[in-house]
């Protein structure tokens, strides 16, 4: 049998952003791709250098649209270090409770363009329906659905009042119930027979090219970022959730399982969170080099920072969750997976391609 | 199947969850950020802060004329200006702005004292006026 090259993407109706994939093809089945990417690039890492420090928090914050509070907190942390100043503990507190719910809403886009990919529209509709309730909370605690613009060097911007502790407490048990109610949806027959044994990375694999996130965890590999315990993470209690089926399934489990750990951390940091300042005021600029690791949704975030003593930072390097999980992905679909089944595979590490490309 | 049934009744008799919206709008959140505008511009000192700690280069300050011009579309609703102005003088309101067909810039000009303390007067002896 000869074989084909046949190309998926960039522009393609799974994806909300430009990939491309040019897939080998023999027969009906996958055995070779090669990622074409490039499409979005806006040259963030430069501007990151030419704009001044407080404006750069702001940057940081549109290099991706989904995960932009992990952003921003990873480039607001190494800062910090660079300038030898803390946040305050409230101001941590209040950083971990913004990063789960982007956590959260993340997630739940996710299952509803899972359900979108395998054509199950009721279950997308039901999921971005209770997602909206987390989205007006959002944007009664931050200012703002999207761009939450919380973090601030040495601290955050916003406080979370007692009224609004409440609400957001209301809100997390209103997403459990629902949580239960669309539960079953993980058991159906039409998912399972769609996802599980497709896209398979086993465990040896998914080290081997440096998977992160839930896509790493599904291949039993406990790598989660927030054990390394920044922000007020070192104060919470929580383990990585494992899976070890090591196909789109286990992925879409882990996920499942990471939403209610984040419920539970969102309530545990709330109630924990002390009073006191939320900012730490300093006029020191910063000089050295550092490196930082954050956990946004997909993934494993990486921040370099170089400061020279001035306003401007002399080097950004930006290292993106989906970035990492390219190569996986490539591994996944080599293995001779079928050709109707690479939207189902590609969705499953749930690519980012904006953040990739900066 | 019977489970499926009640699914189907309640949600023929349920209200829809969207909204009709060129008719029915949601009021803003309080705390939301929708845009910006210089609300008391005779307080206004020309310092320029909210221009250099503007992340999107919207704000303009001059000085001589005595004039901020905003370019809403410039604009990122960060707040940031609200936050260093030293006057209070802007303002963040939770409405969004609309759509609009031509790129617009606003422009905030302080009368000059006199004038101002002439408005001031005016309006105080019309309401005066009107009590008698």
């Amino acid at each position: 049998m000869a074989k084909t090259v046949l190309t998926f993407g960039p522009q393609h109706v799974v994806f909300p952003e430009p990939i491309q994939f040019k897939l080998k093809v023999e027969d009906e089945f996958v055995v070779g791709a090669e990622p074409v990417i490039g499409y979005v690039h806006r040259g963030i890492e430069k501007a990151f250098e030419l704009n001044e420090l407080k404006k750069n928090i702001f940057l940081a914050e549109r290099i991706c649209g989904i995960c932009q509070t992990p952003h921003s907190n990873a480039y607001v942390l190494g800062v910090e270090r660079l300038m030898g100043i803390e946040a305050p503990p409230r101001a941590k507190y209040i950083r971990v409770i913004m990063n789960e719910m982007n956590r959260l809403h993340s997630h739940m886009l996710w299952f509803g363009l899972l359900g979108d990919a395998i054509g199950f529209e009721s279950y997308f509709m039901q999921v971005w329906n209770y997602r909206e309730k987390l989205m007006d909370i959002i944007e009664k605690i931050a200012g703002n659905r999207v761009t939450y613009s919380m973090n601030a060097i040495g601290g955050v911007r916003r406080d979370i009042s007692d009224e609004q502790a409440k609400e957001i407490h209301n809100v997390m048990d209103f997403l459990e119930e629902a949580f239960k109610s669309i539960e079953d949806v993980l058991k159906d027959y039409t998912l399972i027979k769609r996802t599980k044994g497709i896209g398979v990375l086993t465990e040896s694999e998914a080290k081997r090219d440096g998977a992160v996130g839930p896509t790493a965890r599904a291949s039993n590999v406990p790598y989660d970022m927030r054990m390394l315990g920044y922000d007020a993470y070192r104060d919470l209690e929580f383990k990585p959730v494992v899976v070890d089926s090591c196909d789109s399934y286990g992925r879409a489990v882990v996920r499942w399982k990471e939403m209610l750990q984040s419920i539970n951390l969102i309530r545990e940091a709330l109630s924990k969170m002390p009073v006191g300042d939320i900012i730490t005021k300093s006029n020191a600029l910063p000089k050295g080099e550092t490196v930082i690791r954050v956990e946004p949704p997909r993934g494993e975030l990486f921040y370099y920072l170089k400061g020279n003593g001035t306003k401007n930072l002399e080097r950004v390097k930006v290292r993106t969750p989906t970035f990492a999980n390219i190569w996986p992905t490539i591994t996944m679909l080599s293995k001779g997976c079928e050709f109707a089944n690479v939207p189902v595979v590609v969705l499953s590490i749930d690519p980012c391609i904006s953040c990739t490309e900066r | 199947m019977p489970g499926m049934i009640s699914l189907i009744l309640k949600n023929l008799f349920s209200k829809p969850v969207t909204r009709k919206y060129p008719f029915e709008k949601r009021p803003p959140f309080k705390t939301a950020r929708g845009h910006i505008t210089f609300a008391r511009m005779e307080d206004c000192v020309f310092c320029g802060m909210c221009m250099r700690n503007c992340p999107a280069n919207a704000i303009k300050v001059d000085k001589a004329t005595r004039t901020n011009t905003l370019e809403p579309f410039r604009c990122i609703q960060c707040a940031m200006c609200v936050e260093v102005c030293p006057k209070k003088v802007i303002d963040v309101l939770p409405e969004y702005s609309k759509p609009e067909y031509e790129k617009t810039t606003l422009k905030f000009v302080q009368e000059k004292k006199e004038e101002a303390k002439e408005k001031k007067e005016e309006t105080k002896a019309e309401k005066e006026g009107g009590k008698a």
